[in-house]
C-alpha cells in the first residue's frame, strides 16, 4: 500500500517536473563537457630566514584565521638511538612535553594550555623530533613563551617517564591483538631486516632499559640551532614576527654538529613468510621489497606507474582484484618512495582465508601484466592526469607549502623541487612506465607476508614455494620488570 | 551530538576575547552562505572560500543502516558502495544491451534464491543448475561494463579524497575537484543520482563480505563492537551491525538494493554542501540544471520504535585471543534532548586531553589503565543513544579495576559539582574548536550539511554555541544523575583466554 501510494506520487511529480524543465537549459553529458582553464593561483611562498647560528626559519603569515601554529622539527631520530634502549626516542617525544621544564610541572602546563585551548606538544620520528603549538593569536605570547621554556629548560620528570614506560609496555602486550599491527610490524622486519632502524621493535628490555639520564643527554646532543628548522603560520605581521624570532634565537651559541648513521640496506629474502593467527578469516598478504629514494631519476616514472598499478579507485589493482574478482576489500600499493632512505615497496590485499593463494596469485598476475604490456595511450594520459590535475591540492593552503618546503629543507632536497615536478610527469612515456615496473617490482625477489588462519587456506603455501614461519610470539619481560608488573605479569602471550 | 562548530562561534569568541576580526564576523559568514531547496526538494548549500582555486563538496543522505530493512542488515552500506558503479551513461559500452543483460541477472538470481532458502524439499541438482544460470547471467552482464569509470572520471579531472561513508544515521558522499571542473561535478554526481546501475552488484557484496572480515570477525575489538551494541539495544536499528550480518550480505539482491535507494535517496531526504572558490551566482544555477532530474517524491517514513528502558543490567563478557579491554554504557536521548550540550561538557570534562577527569584518575593517579574516557553518541546520535566509557588496563591489570575506576568517577559527577574551571575549559574549548574548523573546505562542507539535515538550517550551529554557554554546574549533576544508573548500564569486556579453541573468533 505505501509503496504503491509513493510510486502515485513519483509518477504525478514528474510530469510536473518535466513542464517546469521546458526551456530551462538542458543537462551535458559529462563526455561532452569543456572545462574553463583553471585560474593562475601562485599560491604564497614562505619567507626563509637563516639565523647566524645555523637555525632555519619560514616565515608564513595567513590571516584567514585568529590562530598562530609553530612546528621546530630537529634532525635526530629513533634511526639514531641504540639497539639496546630502542623506544628511548618514543619516550623522549612524550616525555619533553608531559615532563614539563625546570620551573613548571607538565601537569601545570597542561592546565594553563587547556584554559586557553591551546596546544603545546612534541613529537618523535625516525630521524627527527618535533616541537609545535597552536593557539588563539590572542594568547601568542605567553604559550610562545612556555614553548621556548620547553625548547631550552625541559625536565623530563621521573614520574612521566615511568607513566610514558608503562604505555608502551602496553603496546607491547597488545601488539599481536590486530592484524594490522602484526603486518605493519613484520612488514618492515622483512623488507629492511629485523635489526634495521628503520625496522626494529621496542621490547619490554629495551625499554626498561632507558634512564631519565638518556632523555637529557638525547635532549643536550641535539637541540641545538644549527639542528632546527622552524616554521610559522597564522595571523601575524611578519615584519614584527621576525623580529621578535631574530631577538629570541640569535643569542643560542651553535652546537656539534650531528648527523645520521650509516644503514646498509639490503634487499628482502624472497620466499613465503607465514604469521599464524587462528582468529581470524581473513588473509592478509604483502608482498615486499625495498624501494627508491625520492631523488632517484625513476622517481617520475615510478609515480606515473604506481597510479596505474595501485592507486586510488581507478588503478589495474583496484579494478581487477577488487572490482572484477571481488577477492578484497582492501587492495594497492606499489613502489614505496622516502626522501632519506630506500621506501618499502609493498603491494598488499586482505582476503578471505579460504581465496589466501587465488589471491596471491592475482597479485602476481598484475605484476605480470604491468611488465609484458606498456600501459596504452588512454591508461597512460588518465594516470598522468590524475597526477597533474589534482597537483593544486598540495598546496591549497599555506600551511601546506609552509609544510612541503620545510620537508625540502630539512631533507636537503631543491626548494623548487615541487616545480619540476609536474613538467617530470608530463614527460613520462609508456615505455619508460613498463622498464620501472621490470626493474622494481620483481616477482622472484619479493618478499611474500601472510597473516592468516592457514588451516581453513583455500592451498597450502608451500604450493608456491618455501614457507617460513615467523615467530611474533612477545619476549617476556626481563626479571626486574616482572617483579614491578605484579604476580599477573603482562597478561597472555601471543 | 558532538560535531564541530563554527562561524557563529567565532563571533561569540571575538566578543568574549575582544578581537577584531572584521572578515569572519557573523554577517559576512551568512553572506558568504547561500542555501536554496529546489522544487524536487534537494537542499543545496553554497559558501565561498576563495583561498585556493578548489572545492569540496559533501552530500548528507538522510539515510544510514538504521533504515535497514528486516533481514537485509548491511543494505545501506551496499548501496553506498552500489554509487560508484555508474550510471546509462559512465562505466558501459552499450547500457541499451546491458540492461537487458542485468535484468536476467535478477531473474536468475531470484529463480536461485527462492531455491536456495528452501527450508523443506530443496534440490541440490536444481539448485546447482539455477547458481549456474544466474553465474552465466553475470558473465554475460560483465561484458559491457567499463571497471569503475565514475571513480577514472572524478580522478582523471583532478578529484582528491574520494569517499563515501555509512553510518546508523546517514550515508555520505564527498571529494575535491579545482574550481574550473564544477559542471563536470554537477552532470556526474546528478546523474549518479537520479540514475543509477546496479552493475556488479554480487561481486560488490563479495567486497563488502571482505570488509565486514576485516572490520568485525578477524578484529577483536570490532567483534566487542557488534556483540555490545546487540545487547544495549533491543529494538531500536542500532542493536544491528551497520556493515550487515554475513547471511543478510549472502542473500539480498540488487533488486532491494535498487528499492532502498528509491525509497530513502530522494532529492528531498538529501542535502549537498559546495565550499571552495565558487561563485554562488554562476554556480547554483549550473547546481540546479543539472540536480533538477532527480525525481521528487515526498520523504521516506521515520523510524518511531523507540528504544523502551532498559531496567538491568546487561552484560557481553567476550573470552579471546587479545588483551583485555572494558566498556560500560548508558542510554541516553537523542541529539534533539534539551541537554544535548550538557552530555557533552560531561564528554569534555570526562575525556578531552590530559587536564580530563578519566586521564587524570586512571592513567595518571591510580595508574591502571593506558586510557580511559567516556563519549557521548555512541553508536549514532540520531535516536536514543549511549554515553560510554572505556578503560584499556595496563599489563597486569584488570577489566574489574577499569569498572570500579570508572564507576567512582561517574559517583563523583553525581555527587560533586564539577569546578569553575572545568566548566570554563569546557567552553573556551568549544569555541577555539569552532574557529580550528572553519579551516578547511571538507570539514565546512560536512558541518554545514550535516546542521541543515540534522536540524532544517545550517544556522543552528551558531545557535549551538548559547546552548552551551548556558550549561550549569547543577546541569551536569542532574543529567549525570538522571543518566548513569545501575540499571541503565551495559557491561562489554574482552578477557583474555590464549588458547584457540576456547576462544571466540570470526565466522566464514
Amino acid at each position: 500500500m505505501r509503496t504503491q501510494k509513493s510510486l502515485f506520487v513519483q509518477i504525478l511529480f514528474s510530469f510536473v517536473l518535466l513542464a517546469a524543465g521546458l526551456g530551462t537549459a538542458q543537462p551535458i553529458p559529462w563526455n561532452k563537457l569543456t572545462f574553463p582553464p583553471l585560474p593562475a593561483f601562485h599560491p604564497q611562498q614562505p619567507t626563509r630566514i637563516q639565523l647566524a647560528n645555523g637555525m632555519v626559519i619560514f616565515l608564513q603569515p595567513d590571516h584567514e584565521l585568529p590562530l598562530i601554529s609553530v612546528t621546530a622539527r630537529i634532525r635526530g631520530g629513533s634511526i639514531s638511538e641504540p639497539a639496546s634502549k630502542v623506544g628511548l626516542v618514543g619516550l623522549y617525544g612524550e616525555v619533553w612535553r608531559t615532563g614539563g621544564s625546570k620551573t613548571k610541572t607538565g601537569d601545570q602546563m597542561d592546565d594553563f594550555l587547556e584554559a586557553r585551548a591551546a596546544k603545546v606538544e612534541t613529537g618523535d620520528g625516525s630521524d627527527s623530533t618535533t616541537i609545535s603549538l597552536n593557539c588563539l593569536k590572542a594568547d601568542f605570547e605567553p604559550v610562545f613563551d612556555m614553548y621556548l621554556d620547553l625548547l631550552r629548560n625541559p625536565e623530563f620528570r621521573g614520574d612521566k617517564l615511568e607513566l610514558a614506560k608503562q604505555q608502551m609496555y602496553t603496546g607491547i602486550a597488545r601488539r599481536n591483538d590486530e592484524v594490522s599491527s602484526i603486518v605493519g610490524r613484520v612488514s618492515a622486519d622483512l623488507a629492511y631486516g629485523k635489526d634495521n632502524p628503520y625496522a626494529r621493535d621496542e621490547e619490554y628490555a629495551t625499554v626498561f632499559a632507558v634512564q631519565r639520564e638518556d632523555l637529557l643527554s638525547w635532549h643536550q646532543q641535539y637541540v641545538y640551532p644549527n639542528n632546527i628548522i622552524l616554521g610559522i603560520s597564522g595571523d601575524f605581521d611578519p615584519t614584527t614576527m621576525e623580529a621578535k624570532l631574530r631577538q629570541t634565537f640569535d643569542s643560542w651559541p651553535k652546537g656539534p654538529p650531528t648527523k645520521d648513521p650509516d644503514i646498509k640496506f639490503t634487499p628482502p629474502k624472497p620466499g613465503y613468510y607465514l604469521v599464524q593467527k587462528t582468529d581470524v578469516n581473513q588473509s592478509t598478504v604483502s608482498m615486499l621489497d625495498l624501494g627508491i629514494l625520492r631523488n632517484n631519476p625513476d622517481y617520475f616514472a615510478v609515480s606515473v606507474m604506481n597510479e596505474i598499478f595501485g592507486g586510488g579507485f581507478s588503478s589495474r589493482l583496484f579494478n581487477n582484484v577488487r572490482s572484477a574478482k571481488g577477492l578484497a576489500y582492501s587492495v594497492g600499493g606499489g613502489v614505496g618512495t622516502s626522501f632519506s632512505h630506500p621506501g618499502m615497496t609493498n603491494i598488499e590485499m586482505q582476503t578471505k582465508s579460504d581465496t589466501t593463494v587465488v589471491g596471491i596469485q592475482a597479485l602476481y598476475e598484475e605484476i605480470d601484466k604491468m611488465q609484458q604490456r606498456a600501459p596504452d595511450v588512454d591508461e597512460l594520459k588518465r594516470a598522468k592526469d590524475q597526477i597533474l590535475n589534482s597537483f593544486i591540492f598540495r598546496f591549497d593552503s599555506p600551511g601546506k607549502v609552509l609544510r612541503e618546503k620545510m620537508a625540502y629543507e630539512f631533507y636537503h632536497y631543491p626548494l623548487d623541487f615541487l616545480e619540476h615536478y609536474r613538467s617530470e610527469i608530463d614527460k613520462v612515456t609508456a615505455d619508460q612506465v613498463t622498464q620501472v615496473a621490470r626493474k622494481y617490482i620483481q616477482k622472484e625477489k619479493l618478499s611474500v607476508l601472510v597473516v592468516g588462519n592457514d588451516a581453513e587456506f583455500d592451498k597450502p603455501l608451500s604450493g608456491l614455494g618455501p614457507v617460513t614461519k615467523v615467530d611474533i610470539s612477545i619476549p617476556p619481560p626481563p626479571k626486574a620488570l616482572m617483579e614491578q608488573m605484579g604476580q599477573q605479569g603482562p597478561g597472555g602471550q601471543n | 551530538m558532538k560535531l564541530r562548530f563554527t562561524a557563529l562561534a567565532t563571533l561569540v569568541l571575538l566578543a568574549v576575547m575582544t578581537l577584531p576580526l572584521a572578515a569572519q564576523d557573523l554577517a559576512s559568514f551568512e553572506k558568504r552562505v547561500t542555501v536554496k531547496t529546489l522544487p524536487n526538494g534537494l537542499t543545496v548549500l553554497i559558501l565561498r572560500r576563495p583561498e585556493a582555486p578548489v572545492f569540496s563538496f559533501f552530500t548528507l543522505v538522510d539515510a544510514g543502516s538504521a533504515q535497514d530493512p528486516l533481514s537485509q542488515t548491511g543494505l545501506a552500506h551496499m548501496m553506498e558502495h552500489m554509487a560508484f558503479k555508474g550510471t546509462p551513461d559512465i562505466g558501459t559500452t552499450n547500457y541499451a544491451e546491458e540492461k537487458i543483460a542485468l535484468a536476467k541477472v535478477e531473474q536468475t538470481y531470484a529463480a536461485y534464491e527462492a531455491e536456495r532458502v528452501k527450508r523443506v524439499g530443496r534440490d541440490p541438482q536444481k539448485l546447482e543448475q539455477l547458481k549456474k544460470e544466474w553465474q552465466d547471467a553475470i558473465a554475460a552482464a560483465d561484458k559491457f561494463v567499463i571497471k569503475n569509470q565514475f571513480g577514472e572520471i572524478v580522478e582523471s579531472h583532478g578529484g582528491v579524497g574520494m569517499n563515501a561513508g555509512t553510518s546508523y544515521d546517514d550515508t555520505s558522499y564527498m571529494y575535491s575537484m579545482p574550481s574550473n571542473m564544477i559542471e563536470l561535478w554537477a552532470a556526474i554526481e546528478s546523474d549518479r543520482f537520479a540514475n543509477p546501475v546496479m552493475r556488479e552488484f554480487y561481486k560488490e557484496r563479495n567486497v563488502v563480505m571482505e570488509e565486514r572480515r576485516m572490520r568485525t570477525d578477524s578484529n577483536p575489538t570490532g567483534r566487542l563492537i557488534e556483540q555490545f551494541l546487540g545487547t544495549a539495544f533491543a529494538a531500536n536499528p542500532y542493536h544491528r551491525p551497520t556493515v550487515g550480518y554475513a547471511s543478510d550480505l549472502q542473500s539480498f539482491s540488487a533488486t532491494d538494493a535498487l528499492e532502498f535507494f528509491h525509497r530513502y535517496y530522494e532529492s528531498s531526504n538529501m542535502v549537498i554542501a559546495l565550499v571552495g572558490d565558487l561563485d554562488p551566482a554562476q554556480v547554483m544555477p549550473i547546481v540546479e540544471k543539472y540536480f533538477a532530474q532527480l525525481p521528487a517524491k515526498p520523504k521516506p517514513e521515520e523510524v518511531t520504535t523507540v528504544e523502551p528502558p532498559q531496567n538491568s543490567v546487561r552484560e557481553v563478557k567476550m573470552r579471546d585471543q587479545a588483551q583485555p579491554i572494558y566498556v560500560e554504557g548508558y542510554h541516553r536521548p537523542s541529539y534533539l534532548d534539551p541537554d544535548d550540550a550538557v552530555y557533552d561538557a560531561i564528554t569534555d570534562i570526562m575525556s578531552n586531553g590530559r587536564t580530563s577527569r578519566m586521564f587524570r584518575s586512571l592513567v595518571r593517579d591510580q595508574k591502571i589503565a593506558a586510557a580511559a574516557a567516556g563519549f557521548s553518541g555512541f553508536p549514532g546520535t540520531k535516536y536514543a543513544h549511549l554515553f560510554a566509557f572505556y578503560g584499556v588496563p595496563l599489563p597486569g591489570h584488570t577489566n574489574q579495576e577499569m569498572q570500579k575506576a570508572i564507576q567512582e568517577q561517574i559517583a563523583k559527577l553525581k555527587s560533586q559539582d564539577v569546578t569553575d574551571d572545568e566548566l570554563q575549559m569546557f567552553k573556551t574549548r568549544t569555541k577555539a574548536d569552532l574557529i580550528r574548523g572553519l579551516a578547511s573546505n571538507e570539514g565546512l562542507a560536512q558541518q554545514l550539511a550535516i546542521y541543515q539535515t540534522r536540524y532544517g538550517d545550517w544556522r543552528e550551529l551558531f545557535r549551538y554555541l548559547d546552548k552551551v554557554d548556558k550549561v550549569t554546574k547543577t546541569d551536569i549533576r542532574r543529567v549525570a544523575n538522571k543518566a548513569f544508573q545501575d540499571n541503565n548500564r551495559t557491561i562489554g569486556s574482552i578477557e583474555t583466554v590464549m588458547d584457540p579453541a576456547a576462544a571466540g573468533r570470526g565466522t566464514n
